[in-house]
């Protein structure tokens, strides 16, 4: 008899300890829900916060966004460290062959393209335009080029200059040129660029928790009866802080959001434009946006700066109100 | 249930709101408090609810030893004095409903126990009519009665009054006093604040008396109750 009803008991008890966790679930979700819709009540000023914490955002992720089609652009030229080898208007198709050859066994070289001087002129003649004119040419005026791949540690700058050197001194060699150094300056260029963009982001994420901050800080003067009220009848400083907490979460995230369209819309604005630049340099370049993974550090980064800086308005501010 | 040991509050500037105060209150007591404007009464029932600290002395409700409690542990005892305002101290911009949950939703209460025991509280003080109400709309005694409800919904063992009929007329003044009463016969510990002396003898309870921030007399120690 006892037994069963310490059965019952225990039974009870962790049906009513779930019961706790299902309350305590409801409630932030109800909290979340509530300031949520204290935001859609006021919708103007929720809507300027919201933009201006989108503008500040979007300004470094658009950036970056720039940034990485850069980078994708000059990923196709990073095979371009290569060494293209003029030879001289003597050298014969046959004797070029020749060298490249030889150049096979040279342990520094990877792979090597050879262009004969009928196929090189082929090639300009299709796509210079200048057909005519070459056809009144009595001999070929191009030399044969040998292009050159460094293995891949004799393709840092050091090493490929003392490979190109080493194939200047070549007799059939007329000119030899590295097309690296332009490729190392845009790099150089893009990692300024880089930085610059994280020193942007940084200085305006702290503008956004900024802007919760201060959002926040008002919200709590507003609110300043209520949690005055809340603190007498025993409500603890988390259950006070929650919405407010909840509130910069959300402008967090609306931020994101907006500055996630914001980025979108200009990169539609500006994709005509640059697929018609890519056209004249023959190039099938496209613009292109976030992927998923940016849109989620975009998102989840901005709530988490909502969510930081009311934090710090918070705890800042509800010390300040106990009740008399 | 409320024990007082040489309590001394004193604000910065030196002024004393309590001097030396000593009484014991019992479980189940109804005790009036009463003396002039700035006597302290506001004083003793803030160090009673932690609003204040005091400065010196001892101060125990149902065996918690104030002096000692941290900040965080405020909350929690709170939950267990209600404190009813004379200025009501009601959010207007919610309905009496939500107004008398809040000690509940605070104290994390389910959804359908929230309703329950509000309607309860409600009904007790006669406005479950009212529920959907702004506190806007209701009379002063009305708004007192929400607030009284507020202080009582969640049952806690103790309840202080700050001049609850400070602004209500006598017929008033006696309907919230038998309200008072009928919560004191289920067992709530109450300190009611009030100059109204008339009030009070009529009422043939415990009364303390304070006059300059000392405790000038009890009634309980000459016999009189």
């Amino acid at each position: 008899m006892i037994r069963k009803q310490r059965k019952k008991q225990s039974a009870k008890i962790s049906a009513r300890s779930s019961l706790r966790v299902d309350i305590w679930l409801m409630r932030h979700l109800q909290v979340a829900l509530a300031s949520l819709g204290r935001l859609v009540r006021t919708p103007l000023s929720t809507l300027m916060t919201t933009l201006v914490i989108g503008i500040a955002l979007a300004l470094p992720s658009g950036l970056y966004l720039l940034l990485n089609n850069a980078e994708a652009l000059s990923g196709n030229w990073d095979g371009a460290a290569s060494i293209s080898l003029f030879l001289t208007q003597e050298t014969s198709d046959k004797q070029a062959h020749e060298l490249a050859n030889k150049l096979r066994l040279d342990p520094a070289i990877l792979q090597i393209q050879v262009i004969e001087r009928s196929v090189a002129l082929e090639e300009f003649r299709q796509l210079s335009g200048f057909a005519d004119v070459l056809e009144s040419l009595k001999e070929n005026p191009l030399p044969s080029l040998i292009i050159v791949e460094p293995q891949p540690e004799h393709a840092e700058p050091a090493p490929a200059e003392i490979l190109l050197s080493r194939l200047k001194k070549i007799k059939e060699v007329d000119f030899a040129q590295l097309d690296l150094e332009w490729v190392r300056r845009f790099h150089a260029i893009t990692e300024i660029a880089q930085r610059g963009v994280l020193i942007l982001a940084s200085l305006l994420g702290l503008s956004v928790l900024l802007i919760v901050g201060n959002t926040i800080r008002l919200e709590i003067q507003n609110r300043h009866a209520e949690i005055e009220i809340t603190k007498l009848i025993g409500g603890t400083n988390a259950f006070i802080r929650r919405p407010f907490l909840y509130n910069g979460a959300w402008y967090g995230l609306f931020g994101g959001i907006s500055a996630w369209l914001m980025v979108s819309i200009s990169l539609l604005l500006l994709d005509n434009p640059v697929a018609r630049l890519a056209g004249l340099y023959q190039s099938g370049f496209e613009l292109s946006g976030a992927d998923l993974a940016t849109l989620g550090v975009l998102l989840g980064g901005s709530t988490l700066l909502g969510l930081t800086g009311s934090w710090i308005a918070v705890g800042r501010h509800l010390n300040e109100i106990e009740p008399t | 249930m409320i024990h007082f040991d040489n309590v001394t509050k004193r604000y910065p500037g030196g002024h004393e709101g309590l001097s030396n105060v000593s009484f014991h209150i019992e479980p189940g007591e109804m005790v009036f408090l009463t003396g002039h404007s700035g006597a302290g009464k506001s004083t003793l029932l803030k160090l009673i609810g932690l609003l204040e600290r005091s400065t010196r002395g001892q101060v125990r409700v149902a065996g918690r030893n104030l002096t000692r409690l941290s900040r965080s542990q405020i909350p929690y005892h709170r939950r267990e004095v209600g404190m009813i305002f004379q200025d009501h101290r009601l959010l207007y911009d919610r309905t009496v409903f939500d107004n008398v949950a809040m000690p509940l939703v605070v104290a994390g209460l389910g959804h359908l126990e929230i309703g329950r025991r509000v309607r309860a509280a409600l009904d007790k003080v006669g406005l479950l009519s009212k529920e959907r109400d702004l506190p806007v709309t209701l009379s002063g005694g009305e708004q007192q009665r929400v607030g009284i409800a507020r202080a009582v919904v969640s049952k806690p063992p103790v309840v202080l009054a700050d001049e609850p009929t400070g602004n209500l007329d006598p017929a008033l003044s006696r309907e919230i006093m038998s309200l008072f009463e009928q919560f004191n016969e289920v067992g709530v510990t109450l300190l009611i604040a009030t100059h109204d002396l008339d009030l009070i003898s009529r009422m043939d309870r415990r009364i303390l008396v304070l006059e300059k921030s000392r405790l000038a007399r009890d009634s309980a120690s000459e016999g009189a109750c």
